[in-house]
């Protein structure tokens, strides 16, 4: 294996859209059989960078050579003519489809009157799950998998595609701890297989596991690569941001007071049953516990979003009454949802709009809602939060995913609750919007205020809380303190039941 | 102003208030072609011709924002008009006759809220049924018969308050209360947000169903309204009357720029969308442009409005960036880079 001819190269690559200079002269290469992990916060030009790959984007100027030889990639089609193949961070799949109309979609084989194949097909994706070991019925709806397997699916059809070069944009933001193992044993088997992987990812602890090379963008321009030995985590994050960040979780310590809210013998099965658990005023409560463990599920029949069959709300020693997320509201509780877009934003809606929300009656006297005094407030609360947006009526779609998290806090802030659920407040999150979120959370506790944070990064989890529950199948396993908190203790409870 | 802060206004101006320069350029093309289209008297005329339409586009607007439909509005419009003229028949009071057509369309849209917020039905499908019933109704109640000598009845249809024709009056009325629902009532808000994103609004404290139902008892109000104004500007109780009214008026909304993928929409928009159409007709009746020709034209327009919409909706998203609290949040340095970028 030649080690010194990179696979795939990017010269002086740059590239403007109208008023916003995305990529500036960037150089990228990528060995044969590496692993390259692109890193950078959102807005870096990574996505950018990786569609002129894929043949998305034109760029302005610079050249692409693949194997010393250069290239021009006009679509993704011919991408994968020459080899690439790009695995989306939100997959596109259509659930209705089977595995093998979906294996061969856009490409069917046909005989000469045009009728698609349907026997090739089959015999087909027979040989190519079985060659990569894997065992779905090809006639399964997609619907009827998980993520993950979807993903699988992706990375077979990548393979059935003969691609040496694979683009992963965050493969792992969706799936368990489990299938993530799945997902890096694959990419183990590509590599040995000659095959490179440009992996985008913004979980420092998976990146420095698979990663060969790294590549750090910041702000449309290269900042440096560098080979994984080379570089420890606040290495990387410094790049990222461009300054030195000493302390990631800038946790302070808050004089805990009195219970505030207290849940009993919570269940609704077959999801969730008896939790029990408890949270006193300015304490930060983590929720710890593998994907399907019943976190959420518990959050939401709290918030009133969804119904439990039955158990006990208690806040300020008080038996209430939660059917519906207003009274969880008037209650002083909150709850920021971990499907953001389903469950937060108002997409096509400004950002003012959005922020008020929940709290329209703040600014309704007289019979009429007064919008000055409305702009007036949220574009105060809007600065707290540090809400980087062009102006108020901004619709909230086109922020990023840190910047409509901070929306998302602004729209609870303006409720003055005392409770905040926080549902993986940082998921999809660049690392400084990241380090603001948890600077937010840390000054809500010295308010006195109480936050439950539902997690999966357990970092996250041992870094901010006061106290963890740990959840698996639907019941509380475990309750670790301080002292206790080690990423192996969290993993024992998770996995046990 | 330089020439680039100005273009860069224009460019800001022309996206946001894109239907008004359309309509104030018709406006003056309008006023070049025939010289008849400027007078008092053609003004006037326009006014009058698309007011009734127009009430209903307000209802439509309301529904359409809220992610929901009323085909049923040509229907009920025939029904509360006929059940109208009957009661001030049988009454001679005309306070009688209009609390009779509001409420028969009230009623009428009640149940295709009810259909849509209890029973789940697709609101195209709720409003689809009521449209065939409702038609059906004002059918039967006349025995499909016109019904003609209704007196008075005509004067609000046909009168003016000085120069002011009276359904223009009320047209103004509607847009006044629609204006001030979606700008500054709560209930407006919720329209925005359960249009929006459906889910999204109910993680944040909405009523759905409740949002949905006012939504649909408004829409029925205005058609109530309508449907006494229809019957009253013939002079007659037609059961055929208003048929295709909805699709008028949702093409007044749409050209106002009313997002049929929901949560966009403004009362405004709307009554410049309704003008456009009125000047459109106008003057294609004056320069005798034929009429089947007039229905490719609308066609046409329809077909460019939504284009424009939605280019010019995602040249708006690319262009975004910037940060109103660069000012306060320098320190950091990071923004500057972004600012200067």
């Amino acid at each position: 294996m030649d080690l010194a001819m990179p696979k795939l190269e990017l010269r002086n690559i740059e590239k403007s859209f109208p008023g916003v200079k995305a990529l500036g002269n960037v150089n990228f290469s990528v060995k044969k059989g590496t692993v390259h992990v692109l890193c950078g916060e959102n807005g870096a030009g990574k996505s950018t960078l990786m569609k002129i790959i894929n043949g998305i984007y034109q760029p302005d100027k610079g050249q692409i050579l693949i194997d010393g030889e250069e290239v021009k990639i006009n679509n993704p089609i011919e991408a994968r003519k020459n080899g690439i193949s790009m695995i989306f961070q939100e997959l596109n799949y259509i659930p209705e489809i089977t595995i093998e109309q979906s294996m061969f979609l856009g490409n069917e084989p046909t005989n000469k009157f045009g009728k698609i194949d349907w026997k090739k097909i089959r015999s087909e994706t027979l040989r190519l799950l079985q060659q990569e070991n894997l065992n779905y019925n090809p006639t399964t709806q997609l619907k009827d998998l998980t993520i993950s397997d979807i993903q699988m699916l992706e990375i077979l059809k990548a393979v059935s595609y003969g691609s040496d070069i694979i683009i992963m944009d965050e493969p792992t933001s969706a799936i368990t701890r489990n299938e993530v193992e799945i997902l890096f044993g694959k990419i183990a088997e590509l590599k040995a297989k000659g095959v490179s992987i440009i992996y985008i990812s913004h979980k420092m602890e998976e990146i420095f596991r698979i990663a060969d090379e790294i590549t750090v963008l910041r702000d449309g321009v290269m900042i440096d690569t560098k080979p994984t030995h080379e570089l420890t985590i606040d290495k990387v994050i410094a790049l990222m941001v461009g300054r030195e960040m000493s302390n990631i979780y800038p946790k302070e310590e808050v004089a805990i007071g009195e219970t505030i809210l207290e849940i009993k013998n919570l269940t609704n099965r077959p999801t969730f049953s008896d939790v029990n658990f408890h949270i006193r005023k300015g304490e930060i409560v983590g929720f710890a516990g593998l994907m399907g463990a019943g976190r959420s599920e518990v959050a939401r029949a709290i918030f009133g979003l969804d119904e439990f069959s039955s158990g006990q709300i208690f806040i300020k020693g008080k038996e209430v009454k939660i059917n519906k997320v207003t009274d969880s509201i008037n209650h002083g509780m909150v709850m920021l949802s971990e499907d953001r877009k389903r469950y937060g934003i108002i997409g096509v809606r400004g950002v003012r709009e959005n922020v008020a929300l929940s709290k329209l009656e703040k600014f309704i006297y007289k019979g009429r809602l007064h919008t000055k005094d409305e702009n007036a407030i949220v574009a105060e609360i809007c600065k707290r939060m540090n809400v980087k947006t062009p102006s108020l009526e901004t619709s909230i779609d086109s922020l990023s995913g840190g910047n409509q998290q901070k929306v998302m806090l602004a729209r609870w802030m303006l409720c003055d609750p005392e409770i905040l659920i926080l549902d993986e407040p940082t998921r999809g999150i660049d690392v400084g919007a990241k380090y603001e979120i948890y600077k937010l959370i840390t000054e809500l506790a010295e308010e006195e205020r109480s936050i439950i944070m539902i997690s999966s990064e357990l970092p996250e989890l041992i870094g901010m809380c006061d106290r963890i529950y740990v959840m698996a199948g639907g019941k509380i396993t475990g309750e670790l303190e301080t002292h206790e908190f080690t990423q192996e203790n969290i993993m024992k409870l998770a996995t046990k039941g | 102003m330089n020439s680039k802060e100005l273009n860069k206004w224009w460019s800001k101006a022309s996206s946001k208030y894109s239907i008004y320069i359309v309509l104030v350029a018709m406006f003056v093309v309008c006023s070049v072609i025939s010289p008849v289209f400027l007078s008092t008297k053609n003004i006037t005329n326009i006014s009058r011709q698309i007011s009734i339409t127009t009430i209903i586009a307000f209802g439509e607007t309301l529904l359409i924002i809220c992610g929901l439909i009323d085909l049923s509005a040509g229907s009920v419009l025939a029904l509360s008009g006929v059940l109208s003229v009957a009661a001030y028949k049988m009454t001679g009071s005309m306070q009688i006759a209009v609390l009779v057509g509001i409420t028969v369309g009230v009623f009428c849209n009640a149940i295709n809220g009810m259909l849509v917020t209890k029973f789940k039905t697709p609101p195209f499908i709720a409003t689809l049924a009521m449209q065939t019933a409702a038609r059906g109704a004002a059918l039967l109640y006349t025995n499909g018969q016109n019904i003609y000598q209704i007196g008075e009845y005509k004067a609000l249809g046909q009168n003016s308050i000085g120069i002011i024709p009276i359904p223009v009056i009320f047209m103004i009325g509607t847009t006044m209360i629609t204006w001030y629902i979606l700008n500054h009532t709560k209930f407006g808000r919720h329209l925005y947000a359960v249009g929006g994103s459906e889910e999204a609004a109910r993680a944040s404290g909405v009523n759905n169903n409740r949002t949905k139902m006012t939504a649909y008892l408004i829409n029925g109000l205005f058609v109530g309204i309508a449907g006494v104004l229809f019957m009253s500007r013939v002079n007659a109780g037609l059961p055929n009357g208003g048929i295709g009214a909805e699709f008028e008026a949702m093409t007044s909304a749409i050209i106002g720029g009313t997002s049929f993928s929901g949560g966009i929409g403004t009362a405004m928009g709307t009554l410049a969308g309704a003008f456009i159409m009125g000047f459109v007709n106008n003057i294609m009746n004056l320069v005798g442009v034929q009429s089947y020709m007039q229905q490719i034209v609308k066609g046409i327009i329809i077909a460019l409005a939504v284009v424009y919409d939605i280019r010019s909706k995602n040249k708006r998203d690319k262009k975004k960036q910037g940060n109103i609290n660069d000012k306060l949040t320098d320190a950091d340095g990071k923004n500057k880079a972004l600012a200067a970028r």
